[in-house]
């Protein structure tokens, strides 16, 4: 049998597609994608997406200490090393406040809006453009930027 | 079924999150969902206007596809799983946001007020979205990372810079409610 390389290398990462559905009907099914879930959480007035975060944290935190261990490998058999985060004081505190403020409002963050697209597509794709602007003028600014 | 229908708790969410993440590191990559904007601008040909996006964008194929499974996965929980968006709110929520003057408070996921056609089609509510989602997308990159890459991932592999833009999330977040939302409804 003939293989294409890129008909493997397509359905090798096929499963992240799988991935991508159950994480959007997880946080869709939760609530997590909805902007009066936010609001009440960064207002204080409820536990729900702290228990939801909170507990998603702790689970991975396990899940880490066994990547540490080498007791859970990755599916080629290879130690699991989470990337080290950029350092930077300024970097991480403004950037993250400036992510803040537009989740705040919006009451989406990453991930979810492109789950939003399923649930109200115009704003979202407003949402999305935005996103995208906004990491194009992070990348033209990058170098200039302190961090 | 019925468990499919009903809104999933807090305590199951937060187990199927960390298995999200423990799938994605299985499959060999480092989980997270913001670096997908960069690589949509490495897409749409930013490449030719500043070298910080001169990548192959085909390197993150995986991404684009859990993508695409987001948007899919988006569409196919809000046609067949979920039937009644009530958010069961916390009354003071509900009297707050009454007296900002948003109406049927809870009774689906986004308000009309933001997400609704008549907020879309004014200057005004399309500017809400379209900086919202500028900030989103500036902000995440410059911290490097979102609630994904840096609330989860980071946070529990133990990352400082993370706690860092996990406080700087929440003084913005909490500005942005406290304070923004106020002024501009």
């Amino acid at each position: 049998m003939v293989y294409n390389s890129n008909y493997i290398l397509g359905m090798k990462n096929i499963k992240f597609l799988f991935l991508g559905i159950f994480f959007a009907i997880v946080l869709s099914k939760t609530q997590a994608i909805s902007w009066y879930r936010f609001y009440e959480m960064f207002k204080f007035q409820s536990f729900h997406m702290f228990g939801i975060i909170g507990g998603a944290v702790v689970i991975s935190m396990i899940f880490m200490q066994l990547f540490k261990k080498g007791i859970i490998k990755d599916n080629n058999g290879n130690k699991i090393v989470p990337k080290q985060k950029k350092k930077g004081f300024i970097r991480t505190v403004l950037g993250g406040t400036l992510f803040g403020l537009g989740w705040g409002i919006s009451g989406a963050c990453a991930a979810p809006i492109f789950v939003i697209l399923g649930f109200k597509l115009m704003p979202a794709l407003i949402l999305l453009f935005g996103a995208i602007l906004g990491a194009f003028f992070y990348g033209l600014l990058s170098k200039k930027l302190p961090s | 079924m019925d468990f499919i229908l009903q809104p999933w708790a807090w305590y199951v969410g937060g187990p199927l999150i960390a298995i999200s993440l423990l799938l994605y590191f299985y499959f060999g990559k480092n989980f997270g969902a913001s670096t997908n904007f960069e690589t949509l601008c490495t897409m749409a040909g930013a490449g030719k206007v500043s070298d910080y996006f001169k990548k192959d964008w085909k390197d993150r194929d995986f991404a684009l596809l859990f993508v695409i499974g987001l948007i899919i996965g988006g569409f196919i929980s809000s046609l067949y799983l979920i039937p009644n968006q009530t958010i069961d709110l916390n009354p003071k929520t509900v009297q707050e946001l009454t007296d900002l003057g948003f109406s049927n408070i809870g009774s689906q996921y986004f308000p009309e007020e933001i997400f609704g056609e008549e907020a879309l089609f004014s200057l005004k509510g399309f500017l809400i979205l379209l900086i919202s989602g500028i900030l989103v997308g500036f902000g995440t990159r410059y911290a490097g990372g979102c609630t994904s890459g840096h609330a989860i991932t980071g946070l529990s592999s133990l990352q400082l810079p993370s706690l860092l833009a996990v406080i700087g999330f929440f003084i913005g977040g909490i500005i942005a409610t406290w304070f923004i939302i106020p002024i501009i409804f």
